[in-house]
């Protein structure tokens, strides 16, 4: 039972990728701040900026969160285009003002966007800059969200390996999960781990900057979330092991997940089993309750939050859906690769977009259901098709067994309502 | 370098995108990064559109920036002709193309395309988005739109009505009621559901209606001058300004003023004992120019409320609102800064608030109620029934939304009477309003008493046991859906 999943003879993990260049229909990394801001309670995140980039935080996020939330927009005006001496002036005082209202701040990141980065403003020496003249008080680092170099959840990879870099140096064999979950979810994931006896687990990022974990050549670490490339890589250059596993979306991807981490700290099958046997039944329970309308049915992934391969490995293992295409912005196998041989060969994988073609191709192939941006999900909807809106996937508790149910139920639920709703005039 | 949290306008180019949305034949090409894609939701999501907007954006990225970012636009704007065939097509910048400086009309001009391609110069580092509506409109309006033959008949166009707009697919409906009335048919109405072709016959109309100068003066203004058209300077919003619309149209027509009234109950609305409550009722007005000046009017004449602030935050209007401010006595506010303006509120301390969905979410913090009377407006206010604010049928319905949010006659009475009573503290809000009962803390709320209006909110002693034991079930709740914090409509966990 604790044996690995089968592994399909042909799986995804060789099939050819489509790649497509062409418009994309997608968030840029900006949009992290959404989630990342509520996560670490004593940072503030000040995108260096135009009113499009402020406008997509507030679009993004669907409504206004709190009169103050902990980030903002540092509009670029026409004075700061004409010299970047000036812009630099302007942004150590906007930085100046912020701090002195805000005394609670004591991270802040200053967040690149296309507008700064086509301008050249070094927003890496503002932040060693602004890190002296605030020293001890406030750590200001930098890196970039903009749409010219990353795509929604890349984001979240950009600020997390920003922090790499200065977490402090340690020599402890330690586990460190890697990734801004919800709390009951992380909460659910150390206890699950240490009901093994594995620790001390830290967490990257840790709610205050006090907290952060340390890293050194003791350190092996665990992805939360498929799209944490960079982060790993810079954990791994200050010496760090990556555990590799499938994600733990779903019942199958939990327990996958879990036992490489139990593997590498030598937990044995009996305890494995009394910690996660309880767990495993409830979530394949509720796993089938939530799948039965979507055993059967076909699904397409638009390229969007970087999930799209795990979700595809959750949906036709677990759910019984057949996937037609498996679109991803970008496909770093050494993250995804776990999922990608998990799952049989036949959907295609493609990455990039052209979304007129692509949306060519859900139109051929008219599946059960699409999972997509916002901004495609009520054309589509309105062409009598069924979809999911990706962002969600990002916003709500999803990870580990005892959401593995809402998860299946996040994608049956439009299907459902489909069956359920009789607005159409009978003949 | 301005540093902003919440904005009432977005970038100029999305009112480029609120102008082509609206209208049916006429694509945008705009040179833009990925992310700008979000502006599409807007519409798909909040305005519930079951069309993506008619727009292709270029994508470019980083590693395009070194090479041939102008070539790319050139090919978007080709693929998007084959792929759409529109009549026209619109090309700009967003505010990171406006920097690598391709120029995108000069880019158009040397392609073949064989429909008319009008270029935008929208400022995206000095302008705004009603900037952008404005200007794209009249860019339209000047490239398509040349004398023709008039109508036989008196017939008006409507202009300025768009995508986003706060109830523009409704006022439509009331105004061409209005003219019918009066004998005056329709030309075109634009952007709404115009084509391009539909632009070229703007010239036939005798009077063109100026429904919201903040979109479409600019263009009213070059068609009096080019074309002899005259327009409109009221705006029909409530029951003084319908009458004086009706008599300002048929002065510029030569036509009898004539009304159907069967349908408007508003005055007696407010005429009935009940409305006493509403007489005196401190409000504070921001949004839009338009529907601020036209919504003080209603406060104070057709409500007989009290205006205790006023304000808009597109600057471009800033002189009406400053004057019209004065006449009642106040300094107006003009700000975008959403921090000023939630200041301005908190310290004038009204019963009310009419403002846009920035101030729905400042009432709820201070506790004061709010209707929405302007656009930036969420997905609430676009509802699926038929509530236009113009005209006889809109003064009908802005009585019944301004009250809504307000404890009305009796019940007032009873909520002060009984407020000891834990079910009918008066933080319990009107009973036509769920999910209002719980205990308001600093932490919840943040309220001083200097907040509160004379007769509402006065409870403030400790909350009884009972409120406590709701609240912490209430905060765990919280805690479990910890990361859902996304505006959007989420399932909630069974
Ligand atoms: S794509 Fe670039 S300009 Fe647009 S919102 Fe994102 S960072 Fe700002």
């Amino acid at each position: 039972m604790n044996s690995p999943a089968t592994i399909p003879a042909a799986t995804c993990r060789d099939a050819p990728i489509l790649k497509e260049r062409g418009q994309r229909e997608v968030f840029c990394g900006l949009t992290g701040i959404i989630w990342l801001h509520r996560k670490m309670q004593d940072a503030f995140f000040l995108v260096v900026g135009s009113r499009t980039c402020a406008h997509l935080l507030q679009s993004a996020a669907g409504v206004m969160i709190f009169a103050e939330p902990r980030f903002g927009t540092a509009i670029l005006e026409e004075t700061d285009l004409a010299g970047l001496a000036d812009a630099n002036d302007e942004l150590d005082r906007e930085v100046g003002r912020l701090l002195s209202r805000r005394p609670d701040i004591k991270q802040l990141f200053l967040v690149g966007s296309c507008p700064s980065e086509v301008i050249k403003l070094d927003l890496a020496r503002a932040a060693e800059r602004l890190t002296q003249l605030h020293a001890p008080h406030v750590r200001v680092l930098n890196y970039s969200g903009s749409g010219i170099e990353t795509t929604f959840t890349q984001g979240e990879d950009a600020c997390l390996a920003s922090m790499v870099p200065i977490l402090p140096a340690t020599t402890a064999r330690e586990l460190l999960l890697v990734g801004a979950l919800p709390d009951v979810v992380e909460d659910q994931a150390v206890a699950l781990l240490t009901k093994m006896g594995i620790g001390p687990i830290r967490v990257l990022p840790a709610p205050r900057s006090a907290e952060a974990p340390g890293v050194g050549p003791n350190t092996v670490f665990a992805c939360l979330q498929p799209f944490l490339g960079d982060t790993a890589a810079a954990l791994e250059r200050r010496g760090a092991r990556m555990i590799s596993a499938p994600f733990p979306f779903g019942e199958e991807g939990t327990t996958l997940w879990l036992r490489a981490i139990a593997d590498e700290f030598g937990v044995d099958d009996a305890t494995f089993e009394a910690a996660t046997a309880a767990p495993r039944a409830r979530a394949r329970t509720a796993i089938a309750n939530a799948s039965e309308h979507l055993r059967g049915k076909s699904v397409f992934f638009m390229p969007d939050s970087q999930l799209e391969i795990p979700l595809a490995r959750f949906l036709t293992r677990e759910c019984g859906m057949a996937a037609i295409e498996i679109g991803q912005p970008y496909i770093h196998k050494g993250l995804v690769g776990p999922d990608l041989d998990l799952i049989p060969a036949g959907p295609t994988i493609s990455e990039g977009q052209d979304v007129d073609k692509q949306l060519d191709r859900v139109r051929a192939a008219r599946p059960d259901l699409t999972v997509c941006g916002l901004g495609l999900a009520n054309p589509l909807e309105a062409e009598g098709l069924t979809t999911k809106w990706a962002i969600e996937l990002v916003f709500t508790p999803v990870h580990f067994y005892d959401q593995a149910g809402d998860l299946a139920g996040l994608f049956s639920r439009p299907i459902r309502r489909r069956a359920l709703l009789k607005l159409e005039e009978r003949a | 370098m301005k540093l902003t949290v919440w904005t009432y306008e977005g970038p100029p180019h999305v009112g480029a995108m609120r102008v082509a949305t609206a209208m049916k034949g006429l694509h945008y090409v705009l040179h833009a990064p990925q992310g700008d894609t979000y502006a599409d939701l807007l519409f798909t999501m909040i305005e519930r559109r079951g069309h993506r907007p008619p727009v292709s954006y270029t994508t470019f990225e980083g590693r395009d920036l070194g090479e041939d970012t102008a070539g790319l636009f050139k090919r978007t704007c080709q693929d998007a002709y084959d792929r759409f065939q529109p009549q026209a097509l619109i090309v700009g910048a967003s505010c990171t193309a406006e920097l690598i400086q391709d120029d995108p009309g000069g880019l158009a001009e040397t392609m073949d395309i064989p429909v008319p391609v009008i270029a935008l110069e929208l400022p995206s580092y000095q302008r705004k988005e009603n900037f952008g509506t404005d200007e794209t409109f009249y860019q339209l309006v000047k490239a398509l739109a040349g004398p023709v033959e008039k109508t036989p008949h008196i017939t008006a166009n409507l202009i300025g009505p768009l995508a986003l707009g706060f109830r523009h697919r409704d006022d439509i409906e009331e105004i061409k009621g209005l003219l019918y009335d009066m004998g005056i048919g329709i030309n075109v109405v634009a952007p709404f559901d115009a084509t391009p072709a539909d632009l070229t016959r703007l010239g036939a109309a005798h009077v063109n209606i100026l429904m919201y100068p903040e979109h479409a003066e600019t263009a009213a203004r070059h068609m009096e001058r080019v074309l002899g058209i005259p327009y409109t300077k009221t705006v029909p919003i409530g029951v003084g300004a319908t009458h004086d619309f009706v008599t300002e149209v048929a002065q510029i027509c030569g036509v009898e003023p004539k009304k159907d009234l069967s349908r408007l109950r508003q005055p007696w609305w407010s005429k009935s004992v009940d409305s006493t409550y509403l007489t005196g009722k401190r409000v504070f007005l921001f949004g839009d120019a338009t529907h601020v000046i036209t919504a003080a009017r209603i406060a104070r004449d057709e409500m007989g409320f009290e205006v205790v602030g006023l304000g808009c935050y597109n600057r471009e209007f800033a002189r009406p609102v400053r004057a019209l401010a004065k006449a009642f006595g106040l300094e107006a506010l003009i700000s975008d800064d959403y921090l000023e303006v939630e200041k301005a509120i908190e310290d004038a301390a009204p019963e009310m608030i009419l403002g846009t969905q920035m101030e729905r979410h400042i009432g709820k913090r201070l506790g004061i109620p709010c209707a929405v009377i302007s656009a930036p407006v969420h997905v609430q206010d676009f509802p699926a029934r038929y509530s236009p604010q113009m005209g006889w049928e809109g003064a009908n319905v802005i009585f019944d939304t301004w009250i809504h949010p307000l404890v009305m006659g009796l019940e007032e009475h009873l909520l002060a009477m009984f407020r000891e009573d834990f079910e009918f503290h008066d933080d319990a809000g009107a009973s036509h309003h769920g999910g209002h009962a719980q205990p308001r803390t600093a932490a919840a709320g943040g309220l001083t008493r200097r907040h509160l209006g004379p007769n509402q909110w006065r409870h403030r002693g400790r909350p009884p046991r009972i409120f406590l034991k709701q609240r912490s079930k209430r905060a765990s709740r919280r805690t479990r859906a910890a990361m859902s914090w996304s505006g959007w409509p989420m399932p909630r966990k069974s």
